[in-house]
Parts: C-alpha cells; sequence; structure tokens
C-alpha cells in the first residue's frame, strides 16, 4: 500500500468518524477523528495497517483537552497521529489496551498527570507521582497550582 | 505452592538506578511481576514549558546521561519539523556520527553491565576499559566525554576539525580489532550460553503487542529501527545492516547489541569519509505556532519528542517517551515462568533507563537541610575516621 491509498483508504470506510485530515507533510499526517470512534479506528491502523503505536501525547488547550495518538506505518514511513478532543467536563475515553499492550502505560500516565480517565482500563494506579501526591492535583495541566509548601524552588543559578 | 513475595529495590546493589520489581514466586519460579517506577521523576516537560527553545535543548540533554544526544537530536527534529527547515548536509553528517558514537559507548555499557549481573566481572572491566576509549574519541570530537551539547534547532554548534579525524578514524580501527577479541570471548563462552540461552524469550507477537522497540524488538525477529524505517540524518546516505535475530532470548539481545557496535563503526567511519563541506547551521529566527514531531533510534530503541508551539519563544507543551517507558512492561511477558536467579539478567536484558522513562522536579525536599559535595566529602571523612577508631587501624 502507498501513503495515497492508505490515506484514500481511511477517508472512504471512516468518512462519518473524521472531522478533518491535516496533510501538510511528505511523511506526517494529522487525523481528527470523534471521541467515540477512537477504538474502531486505532484498531484498523493497528492491526489491518500493520502500524506501530509510538505513544500518545495529551494537551491541555485550556478550552478543551487534547490527546494525539501516534502510529507509525514503517513499510510507507508514515506517521499518523489520531486527534481526539476532550470536553474540559467530561474527561472520559476508551482505553486502548484491549486492542494492544503497549497502551498500558501511557494512559496510567495520562490519568496522572491530566486526570483523564480511560474506560476499560483494568488498572489505572499511579505509575510516575510519588505516594503522598494528593489525589484530584493534576501537574501538567494549565491550572496547575503548587500543593506543597515545603518544595524548594531554584531556578537558573 | 504458597506464594511468596520477593521486592527487588528501590534501592539494591545490583541496580544503578532506583526501580521496584515485585516478584511473586512459587518455590524458585516467578509467576508475577509487579513495576513500580517514578522515584526519579523530575518534572522535565513541566519544566521544558518554562523555557525558551534554545534552553530546552540543554534540559533534555539532562533527562539522561546515557542517551544524551538521542533527546536533543529528537526534540530537534521535533522543531524543525514545526517551521519545516531542512538542516545543511554537513550538519547531518555530523549528527549522525555523534549519535552513532552515543550508541557504541551505551552498548559496551550495558555489556559490562549484563556480564556483571551474570557474576561475570571479567567482561565488566574488559568492556568498559574499551568504553574508556570511546568516550575519549567523543571528547576529541565535542570537548566533552558526555553530555556534548553539539545540537540546537536547525543543525549543530560545533564544527568537527579536520585534522581530528585521521585520529578518530585510527583510534576506532584500534578499537575494532580489541571487540573483535571480546565478540569471540563472549559469544562462544560456555558459562554466558549457559545463563542467557533460551532466558527470558520475548515471543515475536508479544513483542509487536507490546510496541517493543530497538534492540529488545529486533533480538525477536521485528525488523523495527527507524533509521532503516523512516532515515533521518544520514543513514540513508551510507551503507550499513539492521541486526534482526530470532530467538528473543536475553543472548539473541546480547549478539544484537555486540553487532550494533559493528555497524556503528562502520556507519563513523562512512560517515566522515564522505562528510561533506559547508554550512553547519540553518540559522532559524523565529518558530511559527504548530506541532512537531521529532523521532530518532536512540540505543534503546526509538525516542520520541512532541512539540507544540503557539508563536512564542517557548513550547506550550513537550511530550518526550523514551524507548524504557514502551520495553520496560515486556517484562511481564518475559520473566514470568523463569528461576528468580534468572530475573535480573532479565531485567536488565531490555537495558533499562530508568531516568530517560520517568523525565518528569517535583523537588519534594520535606528536609530542611541542603548537602553540597563539600559536606559529602566530610561526612564521608567522618565516617571513615569512625570505622578505623572502631577498628583500630591506623
Amino acid at each position: 500500500m502507498t501513503r495515497e491509498e492508505v490515506l484514500g483508504d481511511l477517508r472512504k470506510k471512516f468518512k462519518d468518524d473524521i472531522v478533518e485530515i491535516l496533510d501538510e507533510r511528505s511523511k506526517k499526517v494529522y487525523i481528527e477523528i470523534k471521541q467515540e470512534s477512537l477504538v474502531k479506528v486505532a484498531s484498523y491502523i493497528f492491526k489491518d495497517l500493520k502500524a506501530r503505536f509510538n505513544t500518545a501525547s495529551g494537551v491541555d488547550m485550556r478550552n478543551h483537552m487534547e490527546i494525539l495518538y501516534h502510529f507509525l506505518i514503517e513499510d510507507i514511513n508514515l506517521l499518523i497521529s489520531l486527534r481526539v478532543k476532550l470536553q474540559k467536563s467530561k474527561l472520559e475515553i476508551d482505553s486502548l489496551l484491549p486492542i494492544f499492550e503497549g497502551a498500558n502505560w501511557i494512559e496510567r500516565e495520562m490519568h496522572e498527570i491530566l486526570g483523564i480517565n480511560f474506560k476499560g482500563h483494568p488498572d489505572l494506579k499511579r505509575l510516575l507521582l510519588p505516594d503522598d501526591w494528593p489525589d484530584g492535583v493534576y501537574p501538567l495541566r494549565r491550572d496547575y497550582k503548587e500543593w506543597d509548601k515545603n518544595v524548594i524552588r531554584d531556578r537558573g543559578v | 505452592m504458597e506464594k511468596t513475595i520477593i521486592p527487588i529495590g528501590p534501592y539494591h546493589p545490583l541496580q544503578e538506578e532506583p526501580e521496584f520489581f515485585m516478584l511473586t514466586v512459587e518455590g524458585e519460579k516467578v509467576v508475577d511481576i509487579e513495576v513500580r517506577i517514578g522515584y526519579n521523576h523530575r518534572g522535565i516537560e513541566k519544566l521544558s514549558e518554562m523555557k525558551s527553545f534554545d534552553q530546552s535543548t540543554f534540559l533534555i540533554e539532562r533527562i539522561c546521561g546515557i542517551c544524551s544526544t538521542s533527546h536533543p537530536f529528537a526534540y530537534t527534529r521535533a522543531v524543525e519539523d514545526i517551521i519545516p527547515v531542512e538542516v545543511p548536509e554537513r550538519a547531518k553528517y555530523i549528527r549522525t556520527i555523534i549519535a552513532e558514537g552515543e550508541r557504541i559507548h551505551s552498548h559496551l555499557l550495558w555489556l559490562g553491565l549484563a556480564g556483571h549481573f551474570l557474576g561475570y566481572n571479567t567482561v565488566y572491566m574488559w568492556v568498559w576499559k574499551l568504553r574508556e576509549e570511546i568516550l575519549d574519541v567523543m571528547e576529541i570530537l565535542t570537548g566533552n566525554r558526555n553530555s556534548y551539547a553539539m545540537f540546537k534547532p536547525g543543525g549543530i554548534r560545533r564544527d568537527i576539525k579536520s585534522e581530528d579525524i585521521p585520529v578518530v578514524i585510527k583510534k576506532m580501527d584500534s578499537i575494532v580489532s580489541t571487540l573483535e577479541m571480546l565478540k569471540k570471548a563472549v559469544i562462544d563462552d560456555p558459562v554466558i550460553h549457559a545463563r542467557t540461552k533460551g532466558i527470558g524469550i520475548l515471543s515475536k507477537e508479544d513483542a509487536i503487542n507490546y510496541c517493543a522497540l530497538g534492540p529488545t524488538a529486533r533480538a525477536s525477529g521485528v525488523a523495527r529501527d527507524v533509521r532503516k524505517d523512516s532515515p533521518y540524518g544520514a543513514y540513508d546516505k551510507i551503507e550499513w545492516d539492521m541486526i534482526v535475530t530470532h530467538n528473543g532470548d536475553v543472548f539473541d539481545k546480547l549478539v544484537v547489541r555486540i553487532l550494533e557496535v559493528f555497524e556503528s563503526i562502520k556507519i563513523i567511519k562512512n560517515c566522515f569519509l564522505n562528510l561533506p563541506g559547508g554550512e553547519i547551521d540553518a540559522n532559524i529566527k523565529d518558530i511559527p505556532p504548530g506541532e512537531g514531531i521529532g523521532f530518532i533510534e536512540a540505543p534503546r530503541g526509538e525516542c520520541f519528542h512532541y512539540v507544540k508551539s503557539d508563536g512564542t519563544n517557548r513550547p506550550v507543551r513537550h511530550k518526550v517517551r523514551a524507548p524504557t517507558f514502551m520495553n520496560l512492561p515486556t517484562c511481564k511477558a518475559t520473566i514470568i515462568g523463569e528461576y528468580i536467579s534468572d530475573a535480573t539478567i532479565i531485567l536488565a536484558a531490555i537495558d533499562p533507563c530508568y531516568c530517560c522513562t520517568e523525565r518528569m522536579t517535583v523537588c519534594n525536599t520535606k528536609r530542611k537541610k541542603i548537602y553540597t559535595g563539600k559536606d559529602l566529602i566530610k561526612l564521608s571523612r567522618e565516617k571513615t575516621e569512625i570505622l578505623r577508631n572502631k577498628m583500630g587501624v591506623k
């Protein structure tokens, strides 16, 4: 399959699920999809297109939250980033763990640092943050405030 | 049979970095494993949002001491992807040389440690002696043994002097001959065979399912290497081979790494032979709003950076994903069913790097006193003195 075939295929198969395709770079494509279609599209890309899951990047965009799921199709050197937008009032999305094991840790990471809930993830426990970190404080959110009065900050000596 | 829990870590004499493994064993067989990381979490993604694009290059160079080129390499590629800008040819070649030098010293470091974990300290001493020579080469080329500070968005900071090149090539040749000897000694050694063959097997299906990367995946027969799959730098302009083996056990991971060192030396020599002249920097002025992705093959697998810019001089989001983040979960597939005595080498076989994995400073120092280097030396001398007095040594 060539790059054009893959993109044409995705357009045809998921025309109701895709919101927008941003195709500006020769080796990278950003595809915005609807929140509920994530499992369907990701599973097609991983299983049928034989892509490798790189990672997912969660971004706090002030008004909404964004997750980018990056997949690399190694044979044709194309990086597909699936963009999903989440409302701040309802930070919940289906887990990709049932499709492939590689999504396990990154979902745990996004759960603790951005506070996104992954439906279907069996074990969303702490991964990186210390045990005495309070619940409901998410360090990578824009509205994060220092909660610990004993923290020593020295920037730039 | 009764189940017993054996904790390894977070601070353990066999580990260089803090991590915690909770092994559940039945007799001598491991039946379950639980990994807890986060002891090295420094909040680098958050810090990077407070620094300018240029400063960030130095910050993320300090994510890890061993992969101190991989992270800036991926990051600069991500920033160049935002603009987009093409890096000058000479800079591409020099970047490749530095990245491969790092791969050699990183693989040798692992090989030495693997020998150490197996209780085979001769390998450890020999390999680390050889690694010193690579660090010397890097010092000649960049001025530093580690944390080279050669990368900047758009190119590199310093050029390589042409009078250094013959010296480096000569050193590389001498390394090859010692390495040949080591390769034979390690690959044919019956002790290493007995300890590593058929141990900790990662099947091809599992490697794909866990999205394993780098030598961990290549030892399981998954031909996956960013340098071949989506070439960057000078990797598509020179000849080299990807090393793939098929058994997936610890021995195969060892073989992949040793053979890759030879390939890296080949790449460095080829780069020097074809080194083009010209500029080394594309002189980037402003970074427009947008997002960019950079990924490269670090010694342990693919290193992935996502940078989002809003047109100011700071990134609004900088996501870092180090290879160990994907490789470490594979221990669930490799360690279960193995003997407890093999656990350390299986866990070490993916060449874990926790600094990278946990990148994120939330300096939560409850203690009021901060120790400086001088204080520590003083404390250490005092302790030695007390011990001497106790033992009656003058």
